[in-house]
């Protein structure tokens, strides 16, 4: 409706494949009229940013039916189908109740660092998708260093998490907050170190850049890189607190962790972010990985980015796939997970990528010879090093770990009736 | 932000750090920057102090965006405020409830002094240095590329002796807090 608008005030035809145009157009259209230069950065801005925040918008509401339809599939249930066609309407009816409800905050909360946390939370993930290439000549910033961007945007949700758990002045939301921090320190070195590895091989760091080289060499970083693609699938869903590793609010165990306290919007918010950040996630992925809108021959008949978004809803259906699928993870097992396991195959990986950009650049051998053997070693290597280190380093079952942590002796006194049973000889339970 | 990241629309002759945005962005940046710096060390709880000092991360790195350093703006973001805060916070929430209060010390007077001290000696290297001003810089130039040929060409030896420096204290911190295996057994 919009494009048809333009094409009546301004007489140009838009085509729908190429998005960019239209800012172009509207920046000549300021330019004629004598606009000065800051209104055309602020009209193209302004654009970009309201079609990228509608878009995650959207986003949030469909992917709560998309997430709790594909993981009732897979769990042998129904999810959602009473609202609307095969329960569509179900996100719209719990996000006029979550509005509804009354905002309840504990007596004891401090108050402005309550009320910011949300906020904190969902804002860094609407900033990643600022530098995310929509098409070819479709960034909204374009930002030399992209990916450290995408890096640092993405820390400052640690700080939102902890002031959440600690102004709630709960305890199992701050077991909550404090279990997040730990694992996103710890989580944080492997996904540094895959990132790095595809910065390394393209060289560069602008997003936009990273899938123009695959679009030179037509190749898919994923299959000349499948370890840091591994590697970051698997952190980054620990970062996500999706279910592999969503011991930060597990319910079963802390009641609802960091969040415990929050009600009506201000949970919506923490809800959405969790939604919007896995969306953000996948279409990381999908740029460093899967190419982003380019797609062979398939990016001259479809817009590039009607390709980017199947990429990224299919990059979401694998996360959707591990969370109905796998069990929980326990603390120590997922810091260990991230220590033992994903560091050094992240450092293995980066001396590997180092030695054959050293390789590429030196020897003067063409790409054509180089890029098929890269990808036959890298794959090879990869199923070897995942292999071998489950195998190798794969840990002794322990029901429980070997010594407790932190508290090295505590008392447990015996049940009285355990008690009874123990001194009229002993039941099953001796100890 | 200012979109200074879309195309050059400046000519090359009018210096962009002169730029009436800029010059706002920058008194309004630098504002911030002091005053959360000064709440730093007025807020009474320790974990608002430290919040307050992720925000003067933050401006600091705004003020980078203002002198075109991209680069080092995100990276400021990056370490301080998302690791250097959040570990901050972590090394408060693990000390005792009691002393998560900035409580009366003597030690106020001394601390003042030095404080002082370190000012007096920033501001006269401020002001003894000759800045090198570069006018004719354009919005964004590439300073990640040139950032790691400085690193690693002609500044390779102290990069490597901050690197083995980190690696000393971080072997310290492993050797001061391992817990005796032989106790924890017993």
């Amino acid at each position: 409706m919009m494009l048809s608008l333009l094409t009546i005030i301004t007489g140009y035809w838009f085509d729908i494949r190429d998005l960019s145009n239209l800012s172009r157009k509207i920046e000549e259209l300021i330019g004629d009229a004598g606009g000065p230069d800051w209104l055309i950065f602020v009209v193209s801005g302004l654009l970009g940013a309201i079609g990228i925040i509608s878009f995650i918008g959207g986003v949030a509401v469909i992917n709560i039916w998309v997430e709790r339809r594909v993981v009732g599939r897979m769990q042998s249930r129904l999810g959602p189908n009473r609202l609307g066609p095969f329960g569509l309407l179900q996100p719209v009816a719990d996000a006029i109740k979550l509005m509804q409800k009354e905002v309840l905050q504990p007596a004891t909360a401090s108050g402005l660092i309550f009320t910011l946390a949300p906020i904190m939370f969902t804002v860094p993930g609407i900033w990643l998708t600022a530098v995310l290439p929509w098409g070819r000549n479709m960034t909204l910033a374009s930002l030399d260093s992209g990916v450290l961007f995408l890096l640092a945007a993405s820390s400052l949700g640690a700080l939102a998490v902890f002031m959440a758990g600690y102004s709630s002045n709960n305890k199992y939301a701050l077991f909550g907050s404090m279990r997040v921090i730990a694992m996103l320190v710890s989580y944080e070195i492997p996904i540094v170190m895959a990132l790095l590895g595809v910065v390394l091989f393209t060289g560069t760091m602008d997003l936009g850049g990273i899938v123009l080289f695959q679009e030179k060499y037509r190749v898919f970083m994923v299959m000349l890189q499948p370890l840091p693609f591994f590697i970051y699938f698997i952190s980054v869903s620990a970062e996500l607190n999706r279910t592999p590793a969503d011991i930060a609010e597990a319910e079963s165990e802390i009641v609802g962790g960091y969040h415990t306290e929050y009600s009506g919007m201000k949970f919506g918010l923490f809800y959405a972010a969790e939604l919007i950040n896995a969306v953000v996630v996948s279409a990381i992925i999908s740029t460093l990985f899967l190419g982003g809108w380019w797609m062979y021959k398939l990016d001259e008949l479809v817009p590039g980015w009607m390709i980017y978004i199947g990429k990224i809803y299919g990059v979401y259906f694998l996360f959707v796939w591990t969370r109905g699928t796998l069990p929980r993870f326990r603390i120590d097992q997922l810091l260990a997970f991230a220590w033992k396991w994903m560091t050094p195959m992240a450092i293995l990986n980066l001396v590997l990528v180092a030695a054959e950009v050293l390789i590429w650049e030196e020897s003067g051998w063409s790409a054509g010879l180089l890029l098929p053997a890269y990808i036959v070693i890298n794959n090879a290597l990869a199923v070897v090093t995942i292999y071998g280190f489950m195998t190798l380093l794969a840990p002794k079952f322990q029901r429980f770990p070997a010594r407790l942590r932190f508290y090295p002796t505590i008392d447990v006194p015996s049940l009285p009736a355990v008690a009874a049973v123990d001194a009229a000889g002993g039941g099953p339970r001796a100890s | 932000m200012r979109p200074a990241a879309g195309p050059a629309h400046h000519d090359g002759e009018q210096s962009l750090i002169d730029d009436t945005g800029i010059v706002v962005a920058f008194y309004i940046l630098a504002a911030t920057t002091v005053v959360c710096a000064l709440m730093v060390a007025f807020v009474r709880e320790l974990i608002q102090a430290v919040l307050f000092l992720a925000l003067t991360f933050v401006g600091v790195a705004g003020i980078y965006i203002v002198l075109s350093a991209d680069f080092v703006a995100v990276v400021q973001v990056l370490i301080y405020a998302g690791a250097v805060a959040v570990l901050m916070t972590f090394a408060v929430m693990l000390t005792p409830a009691a002393d998560r209060r900035n409580s009366e010390t003597p030690f106020w007077g001394p601390a003042l002094i030095l404080s002082g001290l370190v000012l007096a000696v920033i501001v006269f290297v401020a002001y003894d240095t000759t800045w090198h001003l570069d006018k004719g810089r354009g919005a964004f130039p590439a300073t990640a590329a040139s950032l790691g040929e400085a690193f690693l060409k002609p500044y390779v030896v102290p990069f490597e002796v901050a690197s083995v420096l980190l690696m000393t204290a971080m072997i310290g911190a492993i050797v001061l807090t391992k817990e005796d295996e032989g106790d924890a057994d017993a």
